[in-house]
């Protein structure tokens, strides 16, 4: 009997004591502002923090807390926080911090192998996700890695996909209740993309969606011959999720290969597309294409932002997303119909959008042998670095680029691991170029107002609730922005372009703001 | 068969063939293009169009970059073959240099030119003169001598890429007039013609200009005859940094 009680009741025990982030905290991630959970601070993508220490009236105490130096260059890491620890990635590498000095915990690193090749990306990695007992890092060599909290030791690793055929994994993890979900990198290598749920315990796959379909499924009859196999639709930035929809939103990147459309004629779904997909089964719910046959290599790779708003005198589910393509685009999220789009950064390519939010292209605006002048350029009006969702002020911020680039095309030639690109650009000169913090409404996309940066920039953008909107600048600049009016607040030159997204949570009392720069993690507070 | 006219003095020396520039173009385009552009002027990678590159200070040093990649962000090319390289490696090369051809000026003059004509007073050249313009110490590798003499009759049609000339007003009304060293969205500076470095924070300026394709170098169209613009092309074409 007392044998019995032991083995009931211990793993009950065991288990709370180690469930130390249960799915139900970061499914009411607003309910302790001091920590951040997931990637973009909740599952809607807002990268928000409900924190409101900072203010306009006091930022100018503002100063360094500590700062952290990363073994490589590049970080883009978006760091989670959790009960004083901060959980920070690098390529193949994991590291857990004290919140409150900066010093390390822990250090977790696998080797990258030495004929690991990337391909169209940087070794990059942008954050890890938490959940229970465990922090899950997604790697260059396409493993999924479940690590404990407590001491970096690896619990699990779970292979992916085969790096040796150009696909790889830069994004942070998604989790939801009881699942781990991922997409890959490859749209320069012609993979065939997909998205993929682990059960979080075990670290088995539940499920996969690819997003090139194959000969006879949905979508298929977009493609011809054999060029689905080499299509891309790689899926590198982190989806966000409905828990009462429980739809899975995930962008989807180009098709491959980039700018020689010639060999892969049709639509190409569901390339530079949104999915949403059930969580439970990883069934197709709906879908919608931003640029049908892009030849511009204009990803649909941004965080999707969700919210609720009276649209036409009715409150509806809305999804946003301030795409690459340069359009800002508004859907119902829960039958992906098209409500509202208009651009946000110069574009040339479109003479417009139809009734149900498909391009209307503008001529001249292919790649050619000769070269096309087009904006946005192939970075996009923006791309991975997060948009940031203010419930307060009502504003959906974005760091929009303004560069334009003569596209050209060149023949593509698929061998299994290398770059199958079809062209490529060349920039405009940078003094041409410049960048903005636009605060858009959300609803329409009408812009209210802008704050000009010097370049176009590579950096996230984060909401506070003390009104308070912080970014960075490809010159170095972490800076605050009023969230109402974007006048400009504060700046601290971190010395190295910042192509990061940032984050606030709270330890010793004080609100903290962190921002990766490249070699170096830097967080701020008030004195 | 190349090696077979060669003095049989050297016959560990292997056999050179002459690398395929085109070969190395279309390689380039297709794998580097990318990062460095498809003409190599840079992009998120670095500008190639360079007669020095900093990381690859030879033939070697560059192929095996080529070969290995500079992690994290360049990738190593380990699918091409030896020749391969070696072509991208020669095209890239190529990109960034000016071949040696015949001038009809004469070098000796040309120097005089420069010195009689102030042209130091601005431009370093094997450490001498001074620095408000750019070095020319290797102007020569890098620019062919049309764009030289262009450059000479008149300026502002040959600015270097990354040059730019500001205006920025005070709030007091000064007027500060340079070449930008930096700039970010916050701040500026600025090398005057004194050689004074001035820094400013924007939102401190009462208005800021960019100069563009204005110079402070004035036309020598009308001060050089033809005869003695030859000579001074002959002589900047002649520099080719140290030796």
């Amino acid at each position: 009997m007392r044998r019995w009680l032991a083995a009931v009741v211990l793993p009950f025990v065991i288990g709370a004591a180690r469930a130390q982030v249960p799915a139900s905290r970061i499914l009411h991630a607003e309910r302790e502002p001091g920590n951040w959970l997931t990637y973009s601070g909740n599952y809607a993508g807002h990268r928000y923090s409900p924190l409101a220490e900072i203010t306009p009236a006091n930022i100018a105490r503002l100063r360094v807390k500590w700062a952290y130096q990363f073994g490589t260059e590049g970080n883009e890491v978006s760091p989670i926080v959790v009960d004083g620890i901060m959980y920070i990635s690098g390529p193949n590498t994991a590291s857990a911090l004290d919140a409150k000095t900066g010093r390390a915990l822990w250090t977790w690193r696998r080797p990258v192998p030495s004929d690991y090749h990337n391909i169209g990306f940087g070794r990059v990695n942008r954050g890890p996700a938490i959940l229970g007992d465990k922090l899950y890092i997604a790697t260059l060599d396409c493993y999924l890695v479940a690590l404990d909290l407590k001491t970096g030791a690896q619990r699990w690793a779970t292979k992916v996909a085969d790096y040796k055929f150009g696909y790889s994994m830069t994004l942070a993890p998604l989790a939801i209740p009881g699942k781990i979900l991922l997409g890959v990198s490859g749209g320069e290598t012609g993979i065939r993309g997909f998205v993929d749920a682990y059960d979080a315990t075990t670290g088995k796959q539940v499920w996969r969606f690819y997003t090139i379909p194959a000969p006879g499924e949905p979508g298929s009859e977009t493609w011809s011959g054999d060029a689905w196999k080499t299509g891309g639709g790689p899926t590198w930035v982190t989806g966000s999720f409905d828990p009462e929809l429980n739809l899975v939103y995930w962008g989807v990147g180009n098709p491959s290969p980039d700018w020689n459309g010639d060999v892969r004629p049709g639509d190409n779904l569901y390339t530079c597309s949104v999915l949403a997909l059930d969580a439970a089964t990883g069934k197709l719910r709906w879908h919608f294409q931003f640029t049908p046959h892009d030849t511009h290599d204009w990803d649909a790779s941004q965080i999707f932002v969700l919210f609720d708003a009276p649209v036409g005198g009715r409150m509806r589910k809305l999804i946003a997303n301030a795409n690459r393509n340069a359009f800002y685009y508004v859907l119902d999220r829960t039958t992906g119909e098209f409500i509202a789009a208009r651009p946000f950064a110069k574009q040339t390519w479109a003479r417009g959008l139809d009734a149900k939010g498909r391009p209307l292209p503008a001529p001249d605006s292919e790649p050619s042998e000769e070269g096309s002048l087009v904006w946005p350029n192939l970075n996009g009006g923006t791309v991975w670095f997060s948009p940031s969702y203010d419930p307060q002020t009502k504003l959906f911020y974005v760091a929009a680029r303004e560069i334009g680039a003569k596209y050209f095309k060149r023949e593509a030639e698929y061998k299994a691991g290398t770059f199958y690109a079809g062209g490529g650009e060349d920039e405009l000169p940078a003094d041409d170029a410049w960048g903005a913090i636009r605060a858009l409404d959300p609803i329409t996309g009408a812009q209210r107002w802008e704050f000009k940066l010097h370049s176009p920039p590579w950096a996230g953008v984060l909401s506070t609730a003390g009104g308070v909107v912080f970014s960075g600048s490809d010159e170095g600049n972490f800076y605050a922005l009023d969230a109402r009016t974007g006048k400009f607040l504060w700046q601290f030159q971190t010395g190295a372009n910042i192509g990061s997204n940032p984050i606030s949570f709270q330890v010793d009392g004080r609100q903290c703001v962190s921002i990766a720069a490249n070699r170096v993690l830097y967080v701020f507070s008030l004195p | 068969m190349a090696g077979a006219a060669r003095p049989q003095s050297s016959p560990a020396q292997p056999t050179q063939v002459m690398p395929d520039l085109l070969a190395g173009r279309k390689i380039f385009e297709r794998h580097c293009g990318l990062c460095h552009g498809l003409d190599g002027r840079g992009g998120r990678g670095p500008n190639l169009n360079r007669s020095e590159l900093e990381r690859a200070p030879d033939d070697a040093a560059l192929k095996t970059i080529i070969e290995t990649g500079i992690p994290p962000e360049m990738p190593e090319a380990w699918f091409l073959s030896e020749k391969d390289v070696a072509n991208v490696a020669a095209f890239v090369r190529s990109l960034g240099k000016v071949t040696i051809e015949p001038l009809p000026g004469d070098v000796a003059r040309g120097e005089r030119i420069f010195a009689s004509s102030g042209c130091s007073g601005c431009h370093i050249v094997g450490g001498q003169g001074s620095g408000f313009g750019p070095e020319l110490s290797d102007v020569g590798a890098r620019r062919s001598p049309i764009y030289l003499a262009e450059a000479v009759r008149n300026p502002s049609s040959r600015l270097p890429e990354d040059f730019l000339m500001v205006e920025a007003v005070t709030a007091d009304r000064k007027t500060v007039r340079g070449i930008r060293l930096n700039e970010d969205t916050f701040t500026i500076q600025i090398l005057e013609q004194s050689g004074k470095i001035r820094s400013f924070r924007k939102r401190n300026l009462a208005a800021l200009r960019k100069l563009r394709n204005e110079t402070p170098m004035p036309s020598f169209a009308a001060a050089l005859s033809p005869a003695e613009l030859q000579d001074l092309v002959a002589y900047l074409a002649s520099l080719r940094g140290a030796s």
